[in-house]
């Protein structure tokens, strides 16, 4: 917002310029995260299509790149249906208070050094208030839609959001702790120069166990598997988008999708450097250019992808298991990382002499696990083949 | 006007706190067809469902009075439609007792082959859509995937996918195809290999299902024993009753395989963790039978299939009960004879699917309603041959 307010000529009455620069950045940014959704889509479908050993899209478009583009056209041009006795005021604002939840925290989610609409000081705090909105959408979805299945979804959603804002609040207690501010900038400061210096690594091995409890409880915040009971389409039909039809249920899609990218984002800003390059300084001085928004979003991706591979191996947990998940297990992992975390940084040393040392030699064991699981599939996938052809000869 | 404190709270007490009566079916994604209960349910907690059946009744039994013998055959592939073999062979054998016919040893070779594909391919979507039911996609199309290749098999035999009409009176309707044996080898290969150990390991082995069914819809040994349930959702009760060791048919005593039966291991026995435990157990157990029945197929004769298939089936006046283990549970027809006919006087059909939605009622109560629907999965029940 700063930048683009310093770019503009200084001839522009200041009313105007300060409305230009909240506009455009907000009007890119809008543009950009909906367009996402339908890469979402995409990916998710060909992943799951992958996983379950078939093509996945492949008719619109080559390879089915299209599918997505198609499926939003459609949804836009379908009619809108409003269930009878549904309280039509809250049925249309519901999908809208949804969409604005998942879209709000983008104001504060840093992309670069400049790359920021507004860097809040309060930053994180922010996110985690304006995230909740959708809740207040989804419970409206599921009372105004005068269906029992959506108002069970609506039930749902409310109690597990509510059970896990604390531990995700809990864990992202410990990263403001260590870095002694709010302000996702400065967060993503603190964790300069290299993934050694990530506060995934921090403290090891408490912070990667504060990471794991922040995912799992964002993951849940999503409604997304093994966490969807608010939709579990086996039980609940669809859960509080029963009855939503047309654009308004693509509202309730782009939302989900959208909401996924901001936990991501989120997380990544958090735990693993945000825009900072993963490598030394020095590695990277000779290229021209910083790839900030680019790292940022791959690492989002990445941990999309975690989710997508998550929703398409784990069955869905029960209700009250849920809640035993978040109550008994969550919840006290966290309380305990907060206690010991804030001792650490009060009376304790700033890092543990191993930190550095362990992030860099789990950081490339991760790599070289994904890397060596990918070819072991990818041989076996090609074995496979053969086999078949030379059984079928 | 001042507000009463005491007043305002006993308001509160009096909130409606009725139960709520939630209509589930018989358009709903996981009640396995046109099944619709009524739930009475306080919040998530369900207090008593009552199942309602009869969306899917096409008078089967009204039917088979009138059309011939052979007639009734195509009538019961859609009974059981997702294991129709299975229907056709129990009504062919009903109807072979009657009249008094003996199959060849190659019929019953290539009947048993096709029945214990058609109990895998059950099994496929039973263990399959009971993963979705709980959340779990993936191995649904996995086992799906194998499915297909069944019915490839069956496609290549009599030319139809769902309903065969293949087990007739006396015989086959066509004989398999050149190369059979070595397409079936090929499947069991794979399913062997691949499709049973990522079965166990992806949806059996994961600590999620384990948690989702093995305390849930816990149905005694007494109790199955008392509503009469049968086959897979009997034997996951811990008692090891199977028609193929207890009355063998078509030849099956001379084939080697164990009763799979739930021992309970991660709760009481009889949950639906058991149930389904017993089913993917069997598919290994029908594919040990398949390796030996096509041993066996490769080093027959080849025989006429139809050779025993009667011209004019017109039994004697009399009447009889026949029964086989379908891979829902013990299929039995009642079949009675006038003897001036060529239709049958009577056809009663006991289905293994009607008895096992019966004790539905009693395991449901106090249940989640996500815990109903992992029951009605794991009863594997299938409207068809419920309403028939």
């Amino acid at each position: 917002m700063d930048v683009v307010y310093r770019l503009l000529p200084e001839s522009l009455p200041s009313w105007i310029a300060v409305a230009l620069s909240a506009a455009i950045p907000a009007i890119i940014l809008i543009t950009l995260m909906a367009l996402g959704p339908i890469l979402y889509v995409y990916a998710e479908r060909k992943i799951s299509g992958f996983m379950q050993d078939r093509l996945g899209p492949m008719r619109v478009g080559p390879y089915g790149l299209l599918q997505t583009i198609a499926d939003a056209i459609k949804l836009m041009f379908k009619e809108a249906i409003y269930p009878a006795g549904a309280d039509k005021v809250l049925f249309i604002l519901a999908p809208c208070l949804v969409v604005l939840g998942a879209f709000l925290p983008f104001v504060v989610i840093p992309f670069g050094k400049y790359l920021v609409t507004a860097d809040l000081n309060v930053g994180i705090f922010y996110v985690t208030a304006v995230a909740s909105l959708s809740t207040v959408g989804l419970i409206m979805a599921g009372w105004a839609s005068n269906n029992k299945y959506a108002l069970f979804g609506a039930m749902r959603s409310a109690a597990q959001i509510v059970s896990y804002e604390i531990p995700a609040v809990m864990a992202l207690l410990t990263v403001v702790m260590i870095v002694g501010s709010l302000s996702l900038q400065d967060i993503v400061a603190v964790q300069a120069g290299g993934l050694q210096n990530w506060l995934l690594f921090r403290y090891f091995p408490l912070m990667p166990v504060a990471f794991l409890v922040f995912f799992t409880a964002t993951l849940a915040e999503c409604n997304r598997a093994p966490f969807d009971i608010p939709e579990a389409e086996s039980e609940l039909v669809a859960g509080f988008h029963t009855e939503y039809s047309g654009f308004f249920f693509a509202m309730f899609f782009l939302a989900e999708y959208t909401e996924m990218f901001v936990v991501s984002a989120t997380a990544s800003v958090l735990f693993l450097g945000g825009w900072q390059s993963p490598f030394p300084r020095e590695w990277t001085a000779w290229f021209p250019i910083r790839l900030s928004p680019l790292w940022l979003v791959g690492k989002a991706w990445f941990l999309i992808f975690v989710h997508m591979w998550l929703r398409w191996t784990l069955p869905r947990l029960r209700v009250d298991q849920l809640m035993h998940v978040a109550w008994k297990v969550l919840l006290p992992i966290s309380l305990t990382l907060v206690l010991v975390i804030g001792a650490l940084v009060t009376w304790g040393p700033n890092r543990f002499p191993w930190d550095q040392l362990a992030g860099v030699v789990l950081s490339i064991g991760i790599l070289a696990y994904l890397v060596l699981t990918a070819v072991a599939a990818w041989r076996s996938r090609a074995r496979r083949i053969k086999e078949t052809a030379e059984m079928a000869a | 006007m001042a507000t009463n404190l005491w007043t305002q709270s006993r308001q509160e007490d009096d909130l409606d706190t009725d139960e709520m009566i939630v209509n589930m079916g018989p358009q709903h994604p996981s009640t396995h067809g046109v099944l619709r209960i009524e739930l009475r349910t306080d919040g998530e907690v369900v207090k008593a469902a009552r199942p309602h059946i009869g969306y899917l009744h096409r008078c089967f039994e009204k039917h088979a009075e009138n059309v011939d013998y052979p007639g009734v055959i195509p009538y019961t592939d859609r009974m059981d439609y997702v294991a129709s073999m299975g229907n056709s062979l129990g009504y062919a054998l009903a109807v072979e007792k009657l009249m008094g016919i003996e199959v060849s040893p190659y019929v019953q070779t290539i009947r048993v082959i096709m029945a214990e594909l058609q109990r895998i391919a059950s099994h496929c979507v039973a263990v399959g859509t009971y993963g979705m039911d709980i959340g779990a996609f993936t191995p649904f199309l996995h086992l799906l995937r194998d499915r297909e290749k069944i019915l490839d098999l069956f496609e290549w035999t009599c030319g139809a996918r769902l309903l065969y009409n293949y087990n007739w009176v006396g015989g086959l309707s066509h004989d398999v195809p050149d190369g059979f044996v070595k397409a079936c080898r090929q499947f069991l290969r794979e399913f062997d290999r691949i499709t049973h150990p990522e079965l166990m390991d992806l949806l059996i082995g994961n600590k999620i299902f384990v948690k989702r069914t093995a305390r849930v819809g816990v149905c005694p040994v007494d109790l199955a024993i008392s509503y009469d349930l049968t086959g897979p959702n009997l034997r996951g009760s811990g008692l090891p009753r199977d028609l193929r060791k207890d009355e063998p048919y078509c030849g099956y005593e001379r084939f080697d395989f164990q009763v799979c039966v739930g021992k309970g291991e991660f709760g009481p026995v009889g949950s639906c963790f058991d149930r389904n435990l017993v089913r993917a157990l069997e598919m290994a157990e029908s594919a040990k039978i398949l390796h030996q029945a096509v041993d066996a197929l490769e080093k027959m004769e080849r025989a006429d299939v139809k050779e025993k298939v009667p011209k004019r089936v017109k039994p004697a006046k009399g009447e009889v009960y026949s029964r086989s283990e379908a891979p829902r549970g013990q299929l039995g027809y009642y079949i009675v004879a006038d003897g001036t006919a060529v239709n049958p006087y009577r056809v009663k059909v006991k289905s293994p699917c009607f008895t096992a939605m019966s004790v539905f009622h009693i395991l449901s109560k106090g249940m989640y309603i996500a815990d109903i629907i992992a029951l009605i999965g794991s009863l594997d029940v299938v409207l068809g041959e419920i309403d028939r």
